[in-house]
């Protein structure tokens, strides 16, 4: 090729190319200092019925109700009774507990991943208090929160994790990629941001039908990059489809800090003022902001004001999964440096201060939360872990491939039982 | 096992020069070091690509050496990648994007179907797309069906676009280097499950290494083995495995525990053909097994069949026989169910050779 010097046009600048570099990797020694964090309450609350044009400075700021004292200030204070407040931190602690003790089953080769949400754990909790029980959520891998706060089974999560005998997913899919119907989880999927343009979809028909339900719908700030996400951004503002578009901005996807995904230009939230969205950014370490703002979008979308897109501001405290070591790619300093705070501690904290809670009843929940966990792990377990072998009837392999069985799958069915007791040394790891 | 090590193609006078023990992660990094040396014009871009090193650690170290703005992070978009791609092509790079699991291509396809693929036969080779994607495909990890799929055959339907797999060390060293020198778009599938080490099928047995085979013996320079030619594994009279990737070494294992003299292909290219070697084989042995992990229907053994029956019918003795993966989603616990591991393959070499 052509070196630019040489080029007829060398006496023009030659250009160059930005590449996006976070500001720490390991060893660095980590500073938050650049991060703009508005003092709680400032942010305006707009009313519900006002015009997305009218409050885009929104999409910019940060709505956070909780301050360093444990107050709840300002109008996005959700005004939440002691009980309400009590139980969200539960389901919280409860998210924590669970993840900690699955994230371990792995490592004991109980099972072939996990996924935490460690930090993370306001945003899928506080949205799940927010919405009714019958809006239809979909998730990507890291709301297993939204299961936990609508008091799903934690038998029944892990029977999936362990792709064993209960397994209401007979083994099918990968651990955490829950289906949950009945709790109103759509399947998760490996692939990111197809769950984006679904809830629209779902949201549409919804609206179509005079149906009183809406959607919300989460994916992480790296998978806002995808198609489907500006697909999705586009249906919703054209239907002004009752849905929720939650991007949980973590700072990281895998070793990708958010930058690569577009955050040194602008906020997340601010994709939705390209498309004439509401768009709000929230705190997401805050458990009252992260409601506040679910319960606001809820309220738009069930008066037919149409999307809102909400960027909760958190931080990933853990690796990816338990597939990756991110000491390899970020300073070990960040978790502990990230100025939004532990989210249970936040919402802990607040309950201190209205005297609704003390330090020795949260400790005894803790104990008792990791206890329920364990006993649940312990029943669990009596079903099978994958660790000691495969636990579906062989030929449910072929089960939900179509509804009915096409003659080529029957004979591909019958291809494989023959084959097994031909070969006298069964598959299964037990031989 | 035979020796799996070849002589370097007659057009190339590189050797390789001294060799070193590589896996295929080693060999696949080597391969794209040694080009970004020799060619200012080659990128290496992707999904946790850059500083981290990739996911596999397919590119570490390669932006430290050879700089931001050749080897980088991408957003998550598949699309964007291979659009990118194109058009860094169109401008006369030579992009090796990388698409972190073949099973998320699928957002990308548009990109790779009606443009890289299309785009010197629309514009009367004004403009081409000299891109390399490299994909880890396969299962056998348990990763479920978002990571385990193979849908070469859906690329190899698609006119216009190469399809690679190696299925060693050295193998991939070589073809992923022809690859990147070659003008057209490339799809260079990178069997995970044998990343570290050959695999016999037997998953509960302990796992090898490659630093015992023949094969991940391979030179730290440059070389490299020409674009649509099979390699044969080994020798044999009895009948013909068409086999590429893992599955090589799967039927490699299961001749070898059956007894049978067969002669194992291994493609290496799928597009183009080896069609010389394919055919000599199967008039030589008069029988033809076909394997492939990927599911059976539309899948690349159909053509390989068709294509074989065109050729080879007087010289048949025995119907071809396809080995392949069940017309399933890949499953998680019943990974090795859908699997055509020893079992499968097993029986159905007992099938062919019944009346032999
Ligand atoms: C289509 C697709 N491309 C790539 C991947 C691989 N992958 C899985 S998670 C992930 C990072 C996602 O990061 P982010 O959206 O920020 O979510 P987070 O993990 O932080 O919750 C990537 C690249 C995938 N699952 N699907
Ligand atoms: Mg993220």
């Amino acid at each position: 090729m052509t070196m630019a010097s040489e080029h007829p046009r060398a006496n023009l600048q030659p250009l160059t190319l930005h590449i996006p570099e976070p500001k720490f990797r390991p060893g660095d020694a980590v500073d938050f200092a650049e991060v703009d964090v508005p003092p709680a309450g400032e942010a305006r609350r707009p009313d519900t019925a006002d015009k997305a044009s009218d409050f885009t400075d929104l999409a910019y700021t940060l709505v956070r109700v909780l301050d360093d004292d444990g107050n709840a200030v300002g109008p996005w204070d959700p005004k939440l009774s002691p009980d309400v407040l009590r139980r969200m931190l539960r389901s919280m602690a409860l998210l924590r507990a669970f993840d900690e003790r699955m994230f371990r089953a792995q490592r004991q080769g109980k099972t072939s991943f996990y996924m935490k949400a460690l930090g993370e754990e306001a945003v899928a909790v506080a949205a799940a208090y927010a919405l009714d029980y019958e809006d239809m959520c979909f998730p990507s891998y890291r709301q297993q929160g939204l299961l936990i706060a609508r008091g799903w089974s934690l038998v029944d999560m892990m029977n999936q994790i362990y792709s064993n005998t209960a397994d209401r997913l007979g083994g099918k899919q990968l651990p955490i990629m829950y289906s949950v119907k009945e709790a109103g989880f759509f399947s998760i999927s490996g692939n990111l941001t197809t769950q984006y343009p679904q809830a629209v979809g779902w949201a549409m028909a919804s609206a179509a039908k005079g149906d009183t339900r809406i959607a919300a719908t989460w994916c992480g700030e790296g998978s806002t990059a995808e198609g489907d996400f500006h697909s999705a951004c586009t249906f919703a503002a054209v239907y002004r489809a009752p849905v929720i578009f939650n991007v949980v901005n973590n700072q990281w996807a895998i070793s990708s800090f958010s930058g690569f995904a577009g955050a040194e230009a602008t906020t997340f939230a601010a994709r939705a003022v390209g498309y004439g969205i509401a768009g709000l950014r929230v705190d997401g370490n805050d458990a009252l902001a992260v409601y506040a703002a679910t319960q606001w979008a809820a309220e738009r979308a069930r008066t037919n004001q149409g999307p809102t897109l909400i960027e909760h501001f958190t931080y990933r405290a853990e690796g990816h999964s338990t597939s990756d070591d991110p000491g390899q790619y970020r300073s070990e300093g960040e978790p502990n440096a990230w100025p939004l705070g532990d989210p249970i501690k936040r919402l802990k904290d607040h309950l201190i201060a209205i005297g609704e809670w003390d330090d020795a009843r949260h400790a005894a929940q803790d104990k008792e939360l990791a206890e329920q966990v364990k006993a649940a792990q312990k029943e669990a377990e009596k079903n099978g872990i994958l660790g000691h072998g495969l636990h579906q009837p062989l030929e449910s392999l072929f089960d939900g491939v179509f509804e009915e069985l096409p003659w080529h799958l029957k004979e591909q069915r019958q291809q494989m039982l023959d084959e097994e007791s031909a070969s006298g040394r069964p598959w299964d790891r037990k031989a | 096992m035979s020796d799996m090590i070849e002589t370097p193609v007659s057009d190339a006078s590189d050797t390789g020069g001294e060799t070193t023990r590589m896996n295929m992660i080693q060999a696949i990094n080597s391969a794209m070091d040694i080009m970004m040396e020799r060619d200012p014009d080659v990128i290496v871009m992707g999904e946790d690509v850059g500083y981290f090193g990739g996911v596999f650690r397919a590119t570490a170290g390669l932006q430290a050496k050879h700089g931001k703005t050749r080897v980088f992070d991408t957003p998550i978009t598949e699309c964007g990648i291979i659009g990118v791609a194109v058009g860094m092509g169109a401008y006369g790079l030579r992009p090796v994007p990388e698409i972190q699991f073949a099973d998320y291509i699928y957002p990308a396809l548009d990109q790779l179907v009606s443009e890289a693929a299309r785009l010197r036969y629309r514009s009367a080779g004004e403009f081409t797309s000299p891109i390399t994607v490299r994909s880890p495909f396969g299962g056998g990890i348990f990763g479920g069906q978002t990571h385990s799929q193979s849908p070469e055959g859906l690329f190899t339907h698609m006119s216009g676009i190469k399809t690679v797999i190696p299925s060693t060390p050295y193998d991939a060293k070589g073809l992923l280097i022809a690859a990147i020198e070659d003008n057209d778009p490339t799809l260079f599938f990178e069997p995970k499950r044998i990343y570290n080490g050959p695999f016999d099928g037997y998953w509960d047995r302990p796992s090898q290494n490659w630093s015992k085979h023949p094969a991940g013996e391979v030179p730290t320079g440059y070389y490299k083995i020409e674009l649509g030619k099979a390699k044969i594994v080994r020798e044999g009279q009895a009948l013909t495995i068409l086999a590429y990737g893992t599955m090589v070494h799967v039927c490699t294992a299961v001749v070898a525990e059956a007894g049978i003299d067969a002669e194992i292909v291994d493609l290496r290219t799928l597009v183009p053909l080896d069609i010389e070697t394919i055919e000599a084989s199967v008039k030589k042995t008069g029988r033809c097994m076909i394997v492939h992990e990927a599911t059976r229907t539309s899948g690349f053994g159909a053509e390989l069949s068709a294509i074989v029956q065109e050729r080879c019918f007087y010289h048949l003795e025995a119907p071809i026989e396809r080995v392949t993966g069940f017309d399933t989603p890949y499953p998680h616990s019943l990974e090795w169910a859908y699997f055509p591991g020893p079992v499968r393959i097993g029986e159905a070499l007992k099938k062919i050779m019944k009346d032999a």
